[in-house]
Parts: structure tokens; sequence; C-alpha cells
């Protein structure tokens, strides 16, 4: 049953209004997001930006190691962004996988203090298992709400406290 | 016609895409990200789905026409499609794309075919309803009023 209401006013509120949130006081988190189609990275990166986040895009996994300067055998790091506080990476893609890219930046030094979320549109148990068991803070389903992106940025503050350990997995 | 009958039109007709299934409620979630600094959002991201979406009709239905049909690439074509058109909400060609990746895994070449069909059916019916959208948008602006805030509960 769908009801419908429409006002003409060029202001809305609705339930899910990006929360703008302090981060460090000053600084906005840096995310990386990682996918391959065009649609996502432009939906994600609103997605980000209206939650107060700073955003990059990377269309491919190797792309996504260039740009944290992980990549074998890198020797040009001139692209390298600075400080990168989450990364959010599709799980189907072509090349490398989010599951792959996932275990090569938990390999890294640096890396791996990073935390990573995997985004699917499959549903698929061990598909959610193998990524949170190998390093993934949440795993979550597409295609992504702001109310998705917002609960994960507060998931981002407790995070960075060193005395919260713990792992989400948001279903549906 | 003033702008406030313009406004009850695409009121209407939005309202019309949600019940006929044609659209579902990620399609809502565009809109709500459209605001003063990105103005253009929703066409300019259901253009890259349109783009994206030409591409891959023509990918899928070459692939269906090699002499010996490669379905783990079909599969993957629909993937993608099926990820695109659920992340614009178009509901209508993302069930048709569900239906089609069933075939693609029991090898059945026929019935990918069909499926093709469907799709494109499906894709061409979501297309030419959202360009009538934006072209009622576009009035509504050059009129001087404001596209309307819709709230749907389902």
């Amino acid at each position: 049953m769908v009801t419908a209401s429409a006002t003409a006013s060029a202001s809305a509120s609705s339930s899910a209004a990006p929360i703008l949130m302090g981060w460090d006081g000053d600084e906005k988190p840096h995310v990386l997001a990682v996918d391959d189609s065009f649609v996502d990275r432009r939906v994600i990166e609103k997605l980000l930006t209206n939650s107060a986040c700073k955003v990059t895009t990377a269309e491919n996994a190797q792309g996504a190691l260039e740009l944290l300067g992980l990549a074998d055998g890198q020797q040009n790091f001139g692209n390298t962004v600075s400080k990168v506080n989450l990364i959010i990476t599709d799980y189907s893609m072509p090349g490398m996988t989010g599951y792959e890219l996932l275990k090569k930046i938990k390999e890294s030094p640096t890396g791996k203090e990073i935390p990573v979320v995997i985004v699917s549109s499959e549903h698929i148990p061990t598909r959610i298992e193998k990524c949170l068991e190998e390093g993934a803070k949440e795993f979550l389903l597409k295609p992504l709400r702001q109310s998705d992106v917002n609960q994960l940025r507060s998931h981002l503050m407790k995070l960075g406290n060193p005395s919260d350990e713990g792992m989400v997995c948001m279903g549906r | 016609m003033e702008v406030g009958q313009m406004q009850r039109r695409w009121v209407d007709y939005t309202k019309s895409l949600f019940l006929e299934g044609i659209l579902d409620g990620q399609f809502l979630q565009l809109q709500q990200l459209q605001d003063e600094s990105n103005p253009d959002f929703v066409v300019e991201v259901v253009s890259l789905f349109f783009e994206d979406s030409e591409k891959l009709l023509n990918d899928l239905t070459r692939a269906l026409e090699q002499p010996s049909v490669d379905f783990k690439r079909v599969d993957a074509h629909v993937h993608q499609f099926k990820g695109s058109s659920s992340s614009i909400g178009a509901q209508r060609v993302k069930n048709a794309c569900i239906a089609f990746r069933n075939f693609c895994e029991e090898q059945n070449t026929d019935g990918c075919v069909r499926c093709v069909q469907q799709v494109k059916q499906e894709y061409y019916l979501v297309k030419n309803k959202l360009e009538t959208l934006f072209a009622m948008e576009q009035q509504i602006v050059a009129a001087g009023g404001s596209i309307p805030i819709l709230e749907l509960s389902f």
C-alpha cells in the first residue's frame, strides 16, 4: 500500500538525515571507497560526504592498493593519499575481489590498522563469515542507505577507542 | 499549465511508478541525496546507469550469439546489471536479472535469450518513464517552481 503526500518546499528533513558528528574535534574522517560500478561509487561518495567524511574513490582493488602505497613492487608513491581512516570495498570486483583486497591490507604493517568494511549485493553467510574472519569490521548489504553509512560512522568513532574491540555484522 | 498543476502531475506520475513496481525505495534514497550542493544528483546517477546499461545489454546480446556460450561471462554481466539497477531502484529490471541468473546457472541458452528480451523490455520501460519524469522536472524548474518532496510509506 503506497500513500503519498507532497510539499512544495525546498527544504526536507527525513528520518535518514545525515548525522554530523565530531571526529577528533576538527578533522573529517577520510574514507577510501572501492567499487567497480560507476553508479555505486557516485552514490557511496554522496552518502559519505553527507555524513561529513572526506572521500577518495577507486574503481578496482589494484587502484586502491596504489592509493594506499601497498601495491606489489610499487615505485611511484606520488598518487598515494593522506591518512585513511576507513576502507569500504565492494566484494565482487573483476581482477582482485574485495576479500583479496582485505587480505592484502591486513597483511601490511601500515594497512592492518585501518578498519575495512565489505559491501555486497549478495547475502551469503559463508562469504560474510570468511570476511569477518579475515578481519573485516563489518559486512554490509547493497544497496547502501544513508542510515547504513551513519551507523558505520558512529561505529568508527567507537572503533577508534582501543578498549573497544568489537565486530558488527548488519543483517537485513 | 501553471506550476501547481505541473507539480501535481509530477507527484501523480512518481506515485504511479512506485505503485506499478517500476521503482522501489532505493530511488527515494537517491532523491534524498539530492540537495543544493548536488541539485542534479539523481539525473547524474541515472544517466550513468543508462550509459552502463546500454553497454551491458550489447555485451549480453553478443555473448549469447557466440557458437559456444560462455555462461560464466553472461552471468557476470547479468550480476553487474542486477547490481546497478538495484542501486538506482529500478525494481523490475533487477527482478528480471534475478530470473536471468537462474537460467545462466542451468546453462539454458534459450532461457537466457528469452531473459535478455525481458530485461531489455523492462530497461526501456524504466528509461522511458524516468526520461518523462525528468522532462516534467525541467518544466517545473523552468516555470520557476521547485520539485516537490515526496513522503512515501510502503
